[in-house]
């Protein structure tokens, strides 16, 4: 690879933003630009466009609202913005997490409180990734931090233990006016994108990081749907096409379906514990080259909804394949933390990138991102995150920060938050002792959970579990007979759906199908989180045990 | 990229500063809408609150008045596990969203307002751009279109854009205060013909950059022209609470729309947005805020409700925070003395600022200021001489830029310039935050009328 390689994202196919307030009001009537250059709107799809060909994300598609035909009678008014007015794009959206089995339990949980008689005393919610919902606790120092940094009149509690005073000083130093209620850079406020550069560097064994490259979001999630605007442009055969792992974590899908982008599915193998396939992914892209143009490969590791480290070897694998293929890499590093299996251990895409030399290290387009929502925090509530930009165009980047600057900036106690996690207490310090404890009894209650999950869904005859190496769920795999098959296709229902469904009418547990994720044809799954409590979670993991023995006995 | 110029300017110059290199104290920046950096305090009890609902150990000692450690008790309560850490339901906590709607209610008169129709999001502008992405089809040809106010805030526009959408703009008329005149939405709707497809009216009252407040009168005539062009009706309406014309006041546009009665009040679709970023509250960096959605079709509303699902949720404090806001300390309340000083604190402060920005600019030759009715902007006309519009051309920058950047480099004094709102042709404006302490606004005024009259000078 020769350093003067042409980007993959440069400013003549990056979505351009603007180029002035009157501009595309004044031309709008035509397109005026070369098939090359993508213009601001993505330019009318080709009807004979397949659209999002390879997605098999077959449940996805499934209970969307049926298409109501608006009112034509002469008496009564048709709505200006209807299904058939709206922008197309977004009908598709779905995602799972938050889905129509949530909205059942949340309704069985109401009738409960009603006092309604059910087979089960309490729903067990292990469908979203929510660590404090499920009784973890918060890091104390974060929290005094941040409430300090909350009512700075606290700064003369004697309560406070001095650390932490002297990190909301300087946190509240950093932010307009003192005060965490201002707004701040859009890029995120300077000092803490410098201290996540140097906690980049630290975690990463030397390798620099520049602060420009910094850019704090709301939540990992923000990060990534801003990333993939600037990648989602062309029309028709040039139209983006992004890589993503099957199975995904449903943002990735809904992004998709919104920017009107080609999904491009690759399947992590099963069979060996979810790693990623370097034949697959080959076999993925040449598919879609045939039909769109792919520019990105998305990967989540450690993965959700699967659970698999990615070996230091894979990485470097994929980071070739990506240089190879003119790949922009998107590294979801949000579960850094949450690695259990003995022999795992996390390596980051930046440092596995850096350390194969300029060849890559110059050339190779990464994001990586990463999030106050999981790993030994888990403070979802508060819509932390960043995003590490490698080897962007600087043209590119001036886009990028001017996408950003449209919500004004991230919520200023995430970004507070985000600083304290890069940035803990040290050794020698006041909270040091206290914060240690709490962070090693919270990951080492979480790889307990992942080898008792393991252990009791394998026992489960029907049931077969990947080790649970990282991240915070299982997504075992469940053989469904086919009297089942057919019963829930007769009822328009995806068959792990009507599983799930069932499971939780009868115990009260609340999962997520596997088709929610993606699967391989002919297989089902189920995602559950790690997150109970341990009592719970026995419960739980025998409840379904017995769940499944039942089901696959009456369907048999 | 001019915006980023000034913002570059503006971080070299106060690191100029730093280093001593400049002859004033510190750079003064009134270019946001932001009071808390302009030296306003945020509300004891709001803090307070957040304080202890983040470390709840505040909740065992008498630190904090009574009424607080309650409230925080409560809002917990509503959050799984207990805690602000965890994810809430998409719109928001139920709790604290059936809270807003009955604030809503009691707002407008009694109109009664469904918690189903109201989404909590990270700022207004999330929300605003959640809409937007429903109506706007980036695949449509014609384009979609949704008529905007001349001068308007710009990250709406630009959000409308960005979206593949295109602004048809409606000038608001400066001489008579910057009244939305009905004949000017004909005019522009008109402009579109062949061009655009409209689907959406955009108003923003209080008004920003320009400090208006619609009359219920106007209010009426905009639902009628929406009703009428089937237009969706965007009403942002994030500085409700600031009001400063003793002839005005705020009314919402729900509030108008349920008042006209059916038909309009049963057909009109129409988004509401509030923020707990401007007003008293002024927690902009909280990022909290939301819409309420009135007669929209049911399968729209589930759409609408997924993509709310894919940005999970809004923080935790900022739903606190505009619970906070729509529930503020009661008389009797432990709380309410500080509150109610705080709040009248503001009231005087805006007071003063509003009476002083209001005079001073309008005895400056060369500037000319509509009455302040409401938000939280100066938006006055500068008359520049011939000389200053030349040399801005020969700098390639617009006038009002050249001078923005002269008053930054010369006085510390960092506004915005008119061009980044929309202005009719051949005028020049500013725009300066006035929600600032007194001190800080006499200071910018200070400042600038020294500039100013100097620069008029050189430019004679």
């Amino acid at each position: 690879m020769s350093a003067t390689r042409m980007q993959l994202l440069s400013p003549r196919n990056v979505r351009l933003l603007s180029r002035g307030r009157n501009e595309l009001f004044a031309g709008s009537s035509g397109v005026g630009y070369g098939p090359r250059v993508c213009s601001l709107t993505s330019p009318p799809l080709s009807s004979s466009s397949p659209g999002r060909a390879l997605s098999s994300l077959s449940a996805t598609r499934r209970g969307l609202p049926k298409e109501k035909m608006s009112e034509n009678g002469v008496s009564s008014r048709t709505k200006v913005l209807t299904i058939d007015t709206m922008n197309p794009t977004v009908k598709k959206v779905e995602y799972a997490v938050r889905g129509p089995i949530v909205q059942r339990a949340l309704e069985l949980e109401r009738e409960l409180n009603e006092g309604m008689k059910k087979p089960f005393v309490e729903v067990i919610k292990a469908n979203i990734g929510d660590a404090h919902a499920m009784g973890q606790q918060p890091i104390t120092f974060f929290r005094q931090v941040l409430a300090l940094c909350s009512y700075p009149e606290l700064l003369n509690d004697s309560t406070f233990p001095e650390d932490a005073k002297s990190r909301a000083r300087r946190i509240l130093h950093s932010c307009g006016g003192n005060s965490m209620g201002s707004y701040s850079a859009s890029q995120g406020i300077e000092s803490v994108r410098q201290d996540v550069a140097r906690y980049i560097e630290r975690r990463d064994g030397g390798v620099p990081c520049n602060p420009n490259d910094i850019y704090l979001t709301t939540g990992a999630s923000d990060g990534i749907v801003t990333m993939l605007k600037l990648l989602v442009c062309g029309e028709g055969e040039t139209r983006t096409g992004v890589m993503i792992s099957i199975p995904q974590y449903p943002l990735y899908s809904a992004a998709l379906a919104e920017l009107g982008a080609v999904q491009v599915n690759y399947y992590l193998n099963e069979e060996k514990c979810w790693s990623m396939d370097l034949s697959e992914l080959q076999r993925s892209l040449d598919e879609a080259r045939r039909h769109c143009n792919p520019r990105a490969l998305c990967v989540i590791n450690p993965g959700n909804p699967t659970g698999q480290v990615q070996s230091r070897q894979c990485i470097e694998d994929v980071i070739r394949f990506a240089a190879r293929e003119s790949l922009f890499l998107m590294a979801d590093e949000v579960y850094q933390d949450n690695v259990y299996a003995e022999g795992c251990q996390f390596h980051s895409f930046k440092k596995v990138l850096f350390e194969m030399g300029p060849e890559y290290s110059d050339t190779v387009e990464l994001a990586s991102f990463h999030s106050t929502s999981k790993c030994y925090m888990g403070e979802c509530g508060f819509r932390g995150g960043y995003m590490e930009i490698i080897n962007m165009d600087e043209e590119v980047k001036a886009q990028l920060t001017k996408l950003v600057s449209v919500r004004l900036c991230p919520p200023v106690p995430g970004q507070a938050l985000m600083d304290l996690v890069v940035n803990p207490p040290q050794s020698g310090e006041p909270s040091y002792d206290k914060f240690i404890k709490e962070r090693t009894a919270t990951l080492s209650v979480l790889a307990e959970k992942a080898k008792l999950t393991e252990q009791v869904l394998n026992t489960v005859k029907g049931i077969s579990c990947n080790p649970v190496q990282g991240a915070m769920y299982s997504f075992p795999r469940i053989t469904i007979p086919e009297k089942a098959v057919k019963e829930a296709r007769d009822k328009g229902q995806q068959p792990d759906m009507f599983y799930c469904m069932k499971l939780l009418e009868e115990t009260g547990i609340c999962l997520v199908p596997g088709s929610g994720f993606g699967q391989r044809d002919g297989t089902y799954h189920f995602r559950m989180t790690i997150l109970p409590s341990t009592d719970k979670l026995k419960i739980l993991l025998n409840k379904v045990k017995e769940f499944h023995q039942k089901f696959t006995e009456q369907y048999s | 990229m001019e915006k980023l110029v000034l913002a570059r300017r503006a971080s070299q110059i106060k690191e100029e500063l730093r280093q001593r290199m400049r002859n004033h104290k510190q750079v003064i920046d009134v270019s946001w809408g932001d009071p808390q950096s302009a030296g306003v305090k945020p509300l004891s009890f709001v803090r307070q609150v957040l304080a202890a609902c983040l470390y709840p150990d505040l909740m065992n000692s008498n630190t904090l008045p009574l009424d607080i450690r309650q409230r925080a008790q409560r809002l917990l309560g509503e959050c799984a596990g207990g805690s602000v850490g965890s994810y809430t339901a998409t719109a928001g906590i139920s709790e604290i969203v059936y809270r807003i709607s009955e604030f809503i209610t009691k707002r407008d008169g009694g109109a009664p307002s469904q918690p189903e129709n109201i989404y909590i999001s990270p700022g207004s502008q999330w929300a605003l751009s959640n809409i937007l992405k429903v109506l706007v089809n980036s695949e449509a040809s014609p384009r979609t279109g949704v008529l905007t106010p001349e001068p308007c805030y710009p990250l709406t526009t630009f959000s409308i854009k960005g979206l593949g959408g295109v602004t048809v703009p409606y000038h608001l008329s400066e001489e008579q205060g910057w009244e939305l005149q009905v004949e000017e939405l004909h005019r522009a709707l008109d402009s579109a013909r062949g061009v655009c497809n409209p689907v959406a009216l955009y108003v923003i009252n209080p008004g920003n950059p320009a400090g208006y407040v619609q009359s219920r009168k106007s209010m009426q005539d905009v639902i009628r022209f929406a009703s009428e062009k089937r237009l969706f009706l965007l009403a942002d309406e994030v500085y409700q609470e600031c009001v400063h014309g003793e002839k005005s006041e705020f009314l919402s546009y729900k509030r108008v729309l349920a008042e006209m009665g059916p038909p309009h009040s049963d057909t009109v679709e129409l988004a509401s947005f509030h923020s707990a970023s401007k007003g008293f509250l002024g927690e902009c960096g909280l990022r909290g805020g939301y819409v309420e959605l009135v007669n929209l079709d049911p399968d729209v509303m589930k759409c609408i409700h997924k993509l709310f699902t894919i940005d999970s949720c809004a923080p935790v404090l900022s739903q606190f925070a505009l619970d906070l806001m729509t529930n503020p300390p009661q008389p009797g309340d432990p709380s309410y003395p500080l509150y109610s000083k705080e709040i009248q604190h503001i009231k005087t402060m805006m007071a003063h600022n509003v009476k002083r920005v209001f005079e001073v600019l309008n005895s400056l030759l060369g500037f000319s200021c509509q009455p302040l009715e409401g938000g939280a902007f100066a938006f006055p006309r500068l008359y520049l001489p011939p000389k200053a519009i030349q040399k801005a051309k020969e700098m390639e920058v617009e006038p009002d830029m050249f001078y923005c950047i002269r008053l930054l480099e010369e006085a510390g004094v960092l506004v915005k310039p008119g061009w980044e709102y929309g202005q009719k042709e051949g005028t020049h404006h500013i725009r300066f935050c006035i929600m600032t302490s007194e001190d800080t606004m006499e200071e910018v005024l200070s400042r600038l009328s020294s500039f100013h009259t100097q620069f008029m000078k050189d430019f004679s």
